[in-house]
């Protein structure tokens, strides 16, 4: 997506479970409904016990795992489907088994 | 291409050491693995022989064949210990082992790389072994990438370059294209600036200025997808080869290149979450164990992006063709991170 103030790309990061939507030029961050509310209830546990680990990342297929700043936009968690599986196809034989 | 003189001596000595190891050699035809500047392999039968770099001494080499010896569950031991000299190149001796299939993307041992990584980085590192050479294989890229940019911008007469610029042997030249599927054409040269001002947001230990700053941990240094067999072949533990760049360092760099196709859009987040996970499962120090595993990973990742890019430019150029859109989308990445300085992506979100 877009961001709505400066229009650069904004990057979706994972922070405590929570997906939060960076933009790539002013570094304003974008929160999707009930975000701000599942970070404020994350604070407010702060100083109780961590909760048990999540289970296996593939509990979670739409979860996208964090990505720099700089990286390609995978969709974040719009899902992420044919649009580069051409690319992976065609970078697999040679980019990805050379120094 | 010219043969290369090297080819027939070390065939014949690949044949010798097969032979050294069993009375009854199948003896098919010989058959050249690898055959690059920085290194020629062959093999025979169930015995592989590799030249290594012109530069590399046995200073370089021996310390990273004892380490190899020395750890025959992660690193393939070699069949000798010390390299032999064949025509002033230093030559080892390995047995053969199946590769993972470049055709079979599906297949590829994310999880074995991972587990063997964070296992190595785990491992005691001998003493006397080099710095890690990954940093130094970065700079190097960029050091050719210079070199050629600036050939190809003096000498704008000379026939191969006039040649490149014409319409008719740009698409010709890249096999890889169809016409049908033409990517979005960039000439090699335009990309340079784009490659270098990511490198100069690098810090100095990633561009080989200055020490690593971890001394003691065991890297591998050069991790990709050639760098795993099956060993006995076919159906053996995978192992990972090429001891080249092996020694201590920063373990994040073995991460970085999976890290880096991922954040170019090469490798899917599904193949990303198992490699990560599995190296976090086998309690692998380069990364925490939980949390964002992005702080540690960025510089390096960086890095390998960069000298990806440089290497393709300088690649594309001697084969007088456009980059292509997966070359291309290295160079993407690294226009974004000039305007993105490492220091702002560690730690949180501002």
């Amino acid at each position: 997506m877009q961001c709505p103030k400066c229009h650069a790309p904004m990057h979706t990061y994972n922070r405590n479970g929570v997906q939060i939507e960076q933009c790539s030029g002013c570094r304003g961050i974008f929160l999707d409904y009930g975000e701000l509310e599942s970070l404020t209830r994350l604070e407010s546990q702060w100083s109780q016990p961590a909760p048990p680990p999540p289970a296996a990342p593939q509990a979670y297929p739409a979860a996208a795992p964090q990505a720099p700043a700089w990286g390609a936009p995978h969709g974040g968690h719009h899902g992420h489907g044919g649009h580069y599986g051409h690319k992976r196809h065609k970078s697999f034989g040679h980019m990805l088994f050379s120094s | 291409m010219t043969p290369n003189p090297l080819l027939p001596a070390l065939t014949a000595q690949a044949e010798a050491a097969a032979h050294s190891r069993t009375t009854t050699c199948p003896c098919g035809a010989p058959v050249t693995l690898a055959d690059r500047p920085d290194a020629t392999v062959v093999r025979h039968a169930d015995t592989v022989a590799k030249a290594h770099a012109p530069d590399l001494t046995p200073t370089d080499l021996t310390p990273r064949l004892t380490t190899a010896a020395h750890l025959p569950d992660l690193l393939l031991p070699p069949l000798t210990p010390t390299p032999v000299d064949l025509h002033g190149r230093l030559v080892t001796f390995w047995p053969y082992g199946t590769p993972v299939d470049p055709a079979d993307p599906d297949a590829a041992p994310w999880e074995a790389a991972a587990t063997l990584l964070a296992r190595l980085h785990r491992a005691p590192a001998p003493a006397a072994l080099p710095p890690m050479r990954g940093p130094a294989k970065a700079a190097r890229a960029i050091s050719r990438l210079r070199a050629v940019t600036a050939a190809e911008r003096t000498a704008p007469e000379r026939p191969a370059a006039t040649e490149r610029t014409t319409t008719t042997e740009r698409p010709a030249a890249t096999d890889r294209t169809t016409a049908t599927e033409r990517p979005a054409a960039t000439e090699p040269t335009t990309a340079t600036p784009s490659v270098l001002r990511a490198w100069d947001t690098l810090p100095a230990w990633s561009r080989a200025e200055a020490p690593q700053p971890d001394s003691t941990t065991l890297c591998h240094g050069d991790l990709h997808l050639g760098q795993l067999v099956r060993h006995p072949a076919p159906d053996g533990p995978w192992l990972l080869i090429d001891v080249d760049d092996l020694g201590v360092g920063v373990p994040a760099w073995d991460l970085a290149r999976p890290a880096a196709w991922y954040a170019c859009g090469l490798l899917s987040p599904e193949e990303w979450t198992r490699f990560l996970t599995a190296y976090r499962a086998a309690g692998g120090t380069a990364v925490p164990a939980e949390g964002d595993p992005w702080p540690a990973l960025d510089v390096p990742a960086r890095a390998l992006t960069v000298q990806t890019a440089a290497r393709a430019i300088t690649k594309a150029l001697a084969e007088g063709r456009f980059l292509d859109e997966v070359e291309q989308s290295l160079v993407d990445a690294c226009d974004r991170m000039a305007s993105v300085p490492p220091e702002l992506t560690h730690g949180h979100a501002k």
